[in-house]
């Protein structure tokens, strides 16, 4: 590890939210329907950590649990500026759910070392939103969760995190887990050297034997999903051109419908 | 009967409408019981409430350091209540409220217990299968945790709390934090919640969009909602713009809601806004733009300026109310 800070950001690739997304027969999540890109919250948490880094000093490392092409997502944030990155790829760990997910994702982060990690506060694909306090419980670390704003002053982190109907501010001594919300930090585009460099960047490669991992993969997963059913989409119902009495349309409108 | 343990959402002094909803689903599996974590003194002011509720027994988790730190109070007081009531062979389930700190819990506890966790349940039958209502409601998928005490996170206003009363039997339990793993809360910001109902709960729900143009022209979405009883919501963009706070943004990042009656001004309808608000009853939608995707959904679209149509309608239906 580097002197100054070293931050390990978790990325990892989703289906892209713009296009329609759906779940194969048996619940599980079809990543081949659509194109495949970085989270866009977990490209926020690259941005924090580059800053972070920029200001302390130290090393940013991605890491990524997920198929062979998932090492897409960690060639865009070493183009961003991250410095090295670590791929678990392992048909073993195809189906994995939150528990196993945060045990694989803990095991890789305790290989690579780290002062904070920063993870995003919520999937686009999954939706759980858990694997960032089950691994700040496995590695032992103290949790700031959907945080909008985190500084780090010696071995304090302090943040300001969304909690339901406002923010609150926290403090937490390092080693920390960070989760970032979608009202921080912008992500910067990489430029052409930053695409460039990545290219030279190193990736390590660990598999689930190289973690001593077992009871991997989806016939171990803590949960399951039981059933699995397409809901039928909704259809576009009247549609008006204001000549200057929509509002009133609309109030006839709710009235017949008993909304008003 | 096992018992079926529920986290108590309070807040100065009263309980969370979500706790109610909670203990509900709690019986359809068991014998409800509540864990109250707070300041000494918290539970003495909820019992009454919990037990109307429908909470047999109240584990009540007291310290100094509850509303210091976030998250691994309760995660303590958790599992000292599991334990306390008589660990895995008599404990069915675990039931927390589907918040930012709901979920960082569950994660936390799920971990300490070595179960499996559901997050987000929109319904939970006798058998502790979850539903879940995935991407934005196009999927309905039920789950099932096969390993350890199902740890499950339900979402707010998803079930309606049928009260039956309960005898409310206190039972104290001791916890711990260690501060090397605390997060330590030195202040808290939230709006006052004001007369509008609560944006994931609303029967109602008026959202403006970048189409508002402004924080002060936001009023024009506000009065439009005050006429309807109704509650305010915004896209990301609104959000992100500074014209209305974050904790009003509907959407796949923000509040997913399900009203009856949803009113979307200026909002062009990108999916991400869509899969928080798309299975609402009732959808009505003002664009200037006649091809904007927020139609394709509406039940009712008006091709018009929203600062023409909005307060028309308010009129109308403050007139109608009259
Ligand atoms: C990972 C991810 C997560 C996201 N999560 C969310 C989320 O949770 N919620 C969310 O909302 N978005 C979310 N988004 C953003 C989403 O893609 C859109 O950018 C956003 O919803 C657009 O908001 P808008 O409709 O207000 O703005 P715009 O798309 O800019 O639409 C404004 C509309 O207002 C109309 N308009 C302008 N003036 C008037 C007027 N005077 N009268 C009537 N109509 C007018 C315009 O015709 C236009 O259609 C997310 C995006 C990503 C990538
Ligand atoms: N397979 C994975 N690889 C890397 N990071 C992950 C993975 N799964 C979850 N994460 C991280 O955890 C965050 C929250 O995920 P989730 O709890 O699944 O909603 C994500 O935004 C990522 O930062």
């Amino acid at each position: 590890m580097k002197p100054g800070m070293n931050i390990a950001v978790l990325v990892k690739q989703v289906p892209d939210t713009y296009a329609e997304r759906r779940l194969k027969d048996d619940g599980t999540l079809d990543r081949d329907a659509g194109e495949a890109v970085i989270d866009e919250i977990d490209s926020r948490g690259v941005e924090v950590a580059l800053q972070l880094a920029e200001q302390h000093g130290g090393e940013v490392t991605v890491v990524t649990m997920g198929p062979q092409r998932a090492t897409e997502a960690l060639r865009k944030a070493l183009a961003m500026g991250a410095d090295k990155a670590v791929h678990l790829v392992d048909d073993a760990l195809a189906g994995s759910d939150a528990w196993q997910t945060s045990a694989a994702l803990a095991a890789a982060l305790r290989t690579v070392g780290f002062d904070l990690v920063i993870t995003g506060n919520e999937a686009s694909d999954g939706m759980t939103g858990t694997v960032p306090a089950m691994l700040a419980e496995r590695l032992g670390l103290p949790q700031v969760t959907s945080a909008r704003k985190v500084t780090v002053d010696g071995t304090t982190l302090s943040a300001e995190k969304l909690i339901d109907g406002g923010y609150a501010e926290v403090t937490a001594p390092l080693p920390a887990l960070v989760s970032v919300s979608e009202k921080i930090a912008d992500p910067r585009y990489p430029n052409f050297k930053g695409i460039m460099a990545a290219k030279k960047k190193p990736v390590q490669t660990l598999s689930a034997a190289d973690l001593g991992l077992s009871n991997t993969g989806g016939a171990n997963a803590a949960s399951r999903v039981v059933s699995s059913a397409p809901k039928p989409p909704r259809e576009a119902g009247q549609k008006i051109t204001d000549d200057g009495t929509a509002g009133a349309k609309v109030a006839e409108f709710l009235a017949t419908e008993r909304l008003i | 009967m096992p018992t079926v343990l529920v986290l108590a959402e309070h807040a100065d002094g009263a309980l969370r409408p979500v706790t109610g909803e909670l203990l509900t689903a709690a019986r359809r599996v068991g014998t409800p019981a509540a864990v109250v974590v707070g300041a000494p003194g918290a539970a003495a002011a909820l019992a009454g409430e919990l037990a109307a509720a429908g909470a047999e027994k109240i584990f009540v988790a007291e310290s100094p350091d509850a509303d210091s730190y976030a998250v691994t109070p309760q995660v303590a007081a958790l599992q000292a209540a599991v334990e306390a009531a008589g660990g895995a062979g008599e404990v069915a389930a675990v039931l927390l409220p589907n918040t930012v700190d709901g979920r960082d819990i569950a994660g936390r506890l799920a971990i300490r217990l070595d179960s499996g966790v559901i997050a987000d349940a929109v319904d939970l039958d006798e058998s502790v299968v979850a539903t879940l209502s995935v991407f934005g409601g196009s999927y309905v998928v039920t789950s099932q945790v096969t390993q350890g005490i199902p740890v499950i996170t339900v979402r707010a206003g998803a079930v309606t709390a049928e009260p039956v009363a309960g005898a409310g039997e206190q039972v104290p339990v001791q916890f711990t934090v260690d501060p090397a793993t605390a997060t330590t809360v030195t202040a808290v910001h939230t709006e006052p919640a004001g007369d509008r109902p609560d944006l994931a709960a609303a029967q109602t729900v008026v959202s403006g969009g970048r189409g508002v143009g402004s924080a002060d022209k936001f009023s024009v979405v506000e009065q439009l909602a005050d006429a309807l009883g109704a509650a305010v919501g915004a896209s990301r963009a609104a959000v992100d713009s500074g014209y209305y706070p974050h904790q009003f943004q509907v959407g796949q990042t923000g509040t997913t809601v399900s009203p009856q009656l949803y009113i979307a001004l200026g909002i062009s309808g990108a999916i991400q806004h869509r899969a928080g608000m798309q299975t609402s009853k009732s959808i009505v939608a003002v664009n200037k733009d006649p091809d904007a995707p927020i139609f394709e959904i509406a039940d009712f679209g008006v091709v018009g300026d929203l600062f023409d149509v909005a307060p028309q309608l308010t009129q109308e239906v403050s007139s109608r109310k009259g």
